[in-house]
């Protein structure tokens, strides 16, 4: 198996605000998001990162996807330093997460082959690929279509696309299925196998048990900003459903379940 | 796997190009910050200046009602020939005509005394006015020599009240008309001397003087508001808009240089600004016959400014546009809405009014260096002393340079916006 992501030792600390103290109801001036989070994702699998609200998965795509940095430790991203390569890991990994938006201006051609252009790919390889996804998630009808007009299973179809733009070797998404309904939802989940299948890297954020069950290779189960476990379902889990392993889990760590 | 071709000039063209794309091909905004504000400043103006044109003349036909007690038989025929008509009145009518005059409704009344005629006339055949001084001299009053003689001279000549409304421009402009009648009649009676009588040629301001000295007490303000609402009107939306969508966090984790995204937001945010700025313009050219009146008007014509100057005027806008595109997009970049934006760029707006007002009195530009220095009022300075003909190009240059500098500032300050997660994921 080859290591393709590993990270080491990443922490990120946020400073709250007066009002997010206040709706915490905390005196505490900073919050750990992540904390001393270690873990290596393989060539060719699913990786999920399970948690609840709140746990540091988002915190950790975002630093994992160059787009904030970490306080500490470090990430490498096919051998490239999230931390001092920042460019190198962009061009090679996809990040797909319902806060970033398309501009709903435009259409999801002129956007597929804007994001080429930033990607500074050829052309005829634009056409080509634009193409086959497009075909792939049925929005060669709406390619014309502009964004704010789309449904919302639409847009996170085409959000999915032109994410894929640059055909990276690394995808990373923060909740695939939040917010879709069942068919989109089947649309994507069915895609990141078959990406898998094609060789590619998926590393998942998500809080559904059954969707890492049905779709991971590995997880790491995240509780309060720490990596609580992590390894192949089996590993994790033997023998018993996720759910019980990490309500157990839960439980020893932070004493309770509120 | 990854083509390496000069990915710098790809990202920055691609961020040109879409911002354009966003632009012209949106019929709303194509509307509402090219065809607009050339339009609307186009239609006040011309309303402005007309209104002010009424304002402060009376129209041609215009019949003035001018009440006169006592009115004198040598004054009547002096009236009628400027054309107007002149209602006697009883000195018992006189509070009344006053109080008409007070409503607005009647324009002038004028009091003679009872023996106007015998009294001027009179004086006069005493022979000249040191006679009249002898006779005053003699009722009494014991008073002699130089000094003695002015006073009492003071005393006696009949006085003519003509009472009016200050407040009513057809009441204004018939007590100057019948002021210059009887100054005239005055003088023929006593003439002492007389300061420019002639038919005019005294003004020694060339035409093109006066027009560049309306031109450059105007333009530089107007200018200044037109480009910085130019600015206004597109910076915000692309720069706090797009944060506040969240779409600029979709182009970051593209291997899309921050810098590249800065330098195309601001160079393409110019670009459209001076669109903007120049259809305020021609809106403002078109409205300025009727804003100035006819003679400014035609001065206007024969306004010849150089290659040179237009040159100078040019560099002068693009360097000053770039800068408040600049200033603006930094700000945007700190608010979390578009809404928000607006209201932090507010007091840097009322700034650059307030700058381009001080250049309207200034009228003169500075010759003095230190002034084309301080950002913003050298571009103020720079327009006033091209509209004036006073250009002085190295200072222009100076100026022009410090500007291009500072918002290269504004881009690395920018670049460093854009890198900075608290700016972008700010809530």
């Amino acid at each position: 198996m080859q290591e393709i992501l590993r990270v080491e030792g990443l922490s990120k600390t946020f400073r709250l605000s007066t009002k997010q103290q206040r709706l915490e109801r905390t005196h505490a001036k900073t919050r750990v998001a992540v904390d001393r989070l270690s873990f290596s994702a393989y060539k060719g699998e699913i990786f999920g990162l399970l948690g609840p609200n709140g746990a540091g998965k988002t915190t950790t795509l975002r630093m994992l996807a160059t787009l904030i940095k970490p306080d500490s430790g470090d990430a490498t991203i096919d051998g490239f330093s999230i931390r001092t390569q920042p460019g190198q890991v962009r061009a090679r990994i996809g990040f797909l997460t319902s806060e970033l938006k398309l501009e709903e201006f435009f259409t999801p051609r002129y956007l597929f082959d804007f994001f080429s252009a930033l990607h500074n790919i050829d052309l005829q390889l634009v056409a080509q690929r634009r193409e086959s996804l497009f075909a792939r998630f049925g929005i060669d009808e709406f390619a014309e279509v502009k964004v704010s007009e789309l449904s919302t299973g639409m847009k996170q179809k085409a959000s999915l696309a032109i994410s894929l733009v640059h055909d990276p070797d690394i995808l990373i998404f923060d909740e695939p299925t939040n917010g879709l309904d069942v068919i989109t939802a089947k649309v994507v989940t069915d895609y990141l196998a078959e990406l898998r299948g094609g060789g590619k890297t998926i590393i998942l954020s998500t809080h559904i048990f059954s969707l890492v069950e049905k779709l991971c290779d590995r997880v790491g189960i995240i509780i309060e900003g720490r990596m609580a476990i992590a390894g192949t379902l089996a590993e994790v889990s033997p023998q018993r459903s996720l759910e019980d392993t990490f309500f157990d889990l839960y439980v020893s760590t932070t004493g309770e379940v509120a | 796997m990854m083509a390496q071709t000069t990915p710098q000039r790809s990202g920055l063209l691609a961020i040109i190009k879409k911002e354009f794309a966003r632009f012209f091909t949106d019929r709303r905004m194509v509307l509402t910050t090219l065809l607009l504000p050339g339009l609307m400043i186009y239609l006040v103006y011309s309303f402005i200046g007309s209104a002010m044109g009424s304002m402060f003349t009376v129209d041609e036909d215009y019949a003035p009602t001018i009440y006169a007690v006592n009115l004198p038989a040598s004054v009547q025929p002096m009236m009628e020939g400027a054309d107007l008509s002149v209602t006697p009145v009883t000195e018992a009518e006189a509070e009344d005509v006053k109080q008409q005059i007070a409503d607005k409704e009647a324009d002038l009344l004028i009091v003679f005394p009872a023996d106007f005629d015998e009294a001027v006339t009179g004086e006069l055949g005493g022979g000249g006015v040191n006679s009249v001084n002898g006779v005053d001299g003699s009722d009494g009053s014991g008073s002699s020599g130089v000094g003695g003689s002015s006073a009492s001279a003071a005393q006696n000549p009949p006085q003519v009240e003509i009472y009016y409304n200050s407040t009513r421009v057809e009441s204004s402009t018939m007590l100057n008309v019948t002021t210059g009648i009887l100054d005239a009649y005055k003088y023929s009676l006593a003439p002492l001397f007389s300061v420019n009588t002639a038919e005019g040629g005294y003004d020694l301001a060339t035409e093109q003087d006066s027009a560049g000295f309306l031109l450059a007490s105007l333009l530089p303000m107007v200018m200044m508001i037109v480009l910085f609402s130019g600015c206004m009107a597109i910076a915000p939306e692309s720069v706090a808009g797009e944060k506040e969508r969240g779409t600029i966090a979709t182009m970051l984790i593209t291997p899309l240089k921050r810098s590249e995204l800065a330098l195309g937001k601001v160079l393409s945010i110019a670009f459209i600004s001076l669109l903007s700025g120049t259809s305020s313009f021609i809106g403002l050219l078109l409205s300025l016959p009727r804003m100035l009146g006819d003679t400014a008007a035609s001065g206007t014509e024969t306004l010849l400014y150089g290659v040179p100057d237009y040159l100078m005027l040019l560099a002068v806008t693009f360097a000053t546009v770039l800068l408040f595109v600049g200033l603006i997009s930094i700000i945007s970049a700190f608010a979390r809405s578009v809404k928000e934006a607006g209201t932090y760029v507010t007091p840097l707006m009322i700034v650059v009014m307030l700058i381009g007002v001080l250049g309207m009195f200034s009228q003169s530009a500075q010759d003095n260096l230190l002034y084309y220095l301080i950002p913003v009022y050298n571009s103020v300075q720079c327009m006033v002393s091209v509209f004036s003909f006073t250009a002085n190009p190295p200072y222009v240059a100076v100026a022009v340079v410090e500007n291009l500098l500072l918002t290269g500032l504004c881009i690395v300050l920018l670049t460093r916006m854009f890198n900075n997660e608290k700016i972008i994921f700010s809530r």
